[in-house]
């Protein structure tokens, strides 16, 4: 055996130790349940795709992505999201009956870091998609849930933004003409350049009037206020249409509750390509970054040969217990610490202990070298020790 | 009850700017800064906090969010390329970033070096340019590298061109002008949006006046 690199594990990767990991199964048993109980089934997916299908489909720039080969040669990739595995094995084996298909997940993802080698390149998501629903309800749903999950898990100070891809692409289109300037303009967005944006506006040779809708759609976020102000620089086409899908959920996201955690942010663009409608991102106290984000992704499907439309959400289960704060306490543990002659005893003890669902540690008191360090571990302890009824504790 | 907004920003002269901005849009700020040590000014009156930082780590404290908005030069936007918005040109400190060399000096044939505190935007710069170098990365004293010899050319920002003449180099090309931003961590723009928005306004009137 060799010494080398003991303690040292690939950049990006770390250890979970007992205490956060009964912390990070707590949030996500919460979470997980809540899914279950809005009718979304687990499934689970391998860690490794094809690079080819999966790989190529995801979202996640080909950078980030852990590539290897298969021992035919195949490319290989660790799965970077859980949306185009769902997808496949959606459009593969579940996509039979032409029903919405409720899908849900808790998985480890992989993705490279290109900067800071000490954050996290795996990292768990627990997420849900709701496949071949394309009303409006479905995406309400998805905010709901995300809404409701979250303060089960023990999230107060959160906020989820709403945009619509389809009123960014529209407004652009109609003003600007054809799709290559649209996404050029869509690129400062998506880099959250504003100061190049207005400078890209101003350099564009448009109309006053126009340069002003672009400058004012910088503005669009806040309440419901935010779909007239949006009216009122598109006056028709899809990107109407799209205002006309915001103010529906907006009605739906009312009747669910939810609204006081949710906001309109119209120059949201979460993504070039991926997103094809309504989109939000999760932002929490606490965290510098998004712990969560979802939209709808109406092109994937297609790709694998169902053409139907999809929406979901996921959130990063390492950012989530960042925000709610520290380590929770960990259940209590009980030990019997008990020495040869009475060891039977100390099983049945111990047995009728487990049967009270109490956590026990059976330990051979000889095992021990030091008896404190031992009893300081544990919140209880009971001593079957030496001849039965002499323990010299109990 | 108004939240605290932390703001990240360089000490020195572009703190002072800065500050000078702020009370033009209205901000009523101590007329004068102890900042000779301290890391972090409060202003209770206000509810900020400023934190002084090298201007290379302004977009770092931003993006992690413990800073909710930084004061970042374009440069060190441009090199760290941190995912953090950019919300506002505050046009101070001007200057812009060019390349320079020893005057009539061709670039090496054979191995073609550049000198630069902005390895991935100097990189970047002469991949679009077609040419291949080798980039060194120094952390200060730039000029230095071609009169000694440890480079063709270096890149780094001009704002008078002083130094540059007093160390006996020549400008070649100007790759960009360089002004101050006002970035936000994308958290805090959504969570801390009425402070953060109303910041913006008024500071953007004094940039920008009507």
């Amino acid at each position: 055996m060799t010494e080398l690199f003991m303690f040292e594990k690939p950049l990006g990767m770390r250890d979970t130790l007992p205490d956060l990991y009964e912390t990070k199964s707590r949030a996500r048993s919460s979470i997980k349940a809540e899914m279950k109980q809005w009718g979304y089934q687990f499934i689970a997916t391998p860690a490794l795709e094809y690079y080819e299908t999966v790989g190529t489909a995801s979202a996640i720039q080909d950078q980030q992505l852990f590539k290897l080969l298969d021992q035919q040669g195949h490319t290989l990739v660790l799965r970077p999201d859980m949306t185009a595995p769902i997808a496949r094995v959606a459009a593969s084996k579940l996509l039979n009956d032409d029903l919405p298909l409720r899908l849900a997940y808790s998985e480890s993802l992989y993705r490279a870091q290109q900067r800071e080698g000490g954050r996290p390149a795996e990292f768990e998501q627990v997420g849900v998609e709701c496949i071949g629903d394309n009303t409006i309800s479905a995406d309400g749903e998805m905010i709901a849930l995300a809404v409701s999950s979250l303060k089960k898990a023990g999230l107060t100070n959160f906020q989820l933004s709403v945009g619509h891809i389809g009123f960014v692409q529209d407004l652009f289109l109609q003003i600007l003409g054809n799709e290559e300037r649209a996404q050029t303009l869509t690129k400062y967005l998506f880099e959250k350049n504003y100061v190049g944006y207005r400078e890209h506006v101003q350099s564009l040779s448009l109309s006053s009037i126009d340069r002003q809708r672009l400058f004012s759609f910088l503005d669009m976020r806040g309440g419901e206020e935010v779909i007239d102000k949006a009216l009122s620089v598109v006056e028709n086409g899809k990107g109407k249409a799209a205002i006309g899908e915001l103010r529906v959920l907006w009605d739906i996201i009312r009747e669910y509750g939810v609204e006081s955690s949710v906001k309109f942010d119209l120059t949201l663009v979460s993504h070039m390509s991926y997103y094809t409608g309504i989109l939000f991102e999760i932002y929490a106290g606490n965290v510098g970054f998004p712990i969560g984000n979802g939209g709808r992704y109406d092109r994937l499907l297609q790709k694998f040969g169902k053409p139907t439309g999809a929406t979901g959400f996921a959130v990063r289960l390492d950012r989530l217990l960042e925000s709610l704060g520290g380590l929770q306490e960990t259940t209590p543990l009980h030990c019997v610490l008990f020495s040869s002659e009475r060891r039977q005893e100390a099983f049945a003890a111990a047995a009728e202990k487990r049967a009270n669902g109490e956590n026990v540690v059976l330990q051979d008191i000889s095992g021990v070298k030091d008896i404190d360090a031992c009893t300081s571990k544990f919140s209880d302890i009971t001593f079957l020790v030496g001849k039965t009824g002499k323990g010299p504790l109990s | 009850m108004k939240e605290m907004l932390t703001i990240a920003m360089p000490k020195g002269r572009i703190f002072l700017e800065a500050v000078e901005l702020l009370r033009g849009a209205g901000y009523e700020l101590p007329p004068e800064f102890d900042d000779s040590r301290k890391l972090i000014i409060e202003v209770e009156e206000e509810k900020f906090q400023f934190i002084l930082a090298k201007p290379m780590d302004v977009p770092t404290y931003v993006e992690h969010g413990v800073a909710d908005l930084g004061i970042a030069g374009k440069d060190v936007m441009l090199e760290e390329e941190r995912d953090v918005y950019e919300l506002l040109d505050l046009k101070i400190s001007g200057c812009y970033l060019a390349v320079a060399g020893l005057p009539d000096k061709k670039m090496n044939d054979v191995a073609p070096k550049v000198a630069t505190k902005y390895p991935h935007l100097a990189a970047a710069y002469f991949r679009e340019q077609g040419e291949q170098v080798e980039i060194i990365k120094l952390n200060g004293s730039i000029e230095l590298a071609p009169i000694i010899g440890l480079s063709d050319r270096i890149v780094d920002i001009v704002s008078t061109g002083q130094t540059l003449k007093e160390n006996g180099l020549v400008e070649y090309e100007k790759i960009t002008d360089i002004t101050s931003r006002l970035i936000v961590n994308p958290v805090s723009y959504r969570m801390k949006d009425a402070r953060i928005s109303e910041l913006v306004s008024r500071l953007s009137k004094v940039v920008n006046p009507a």
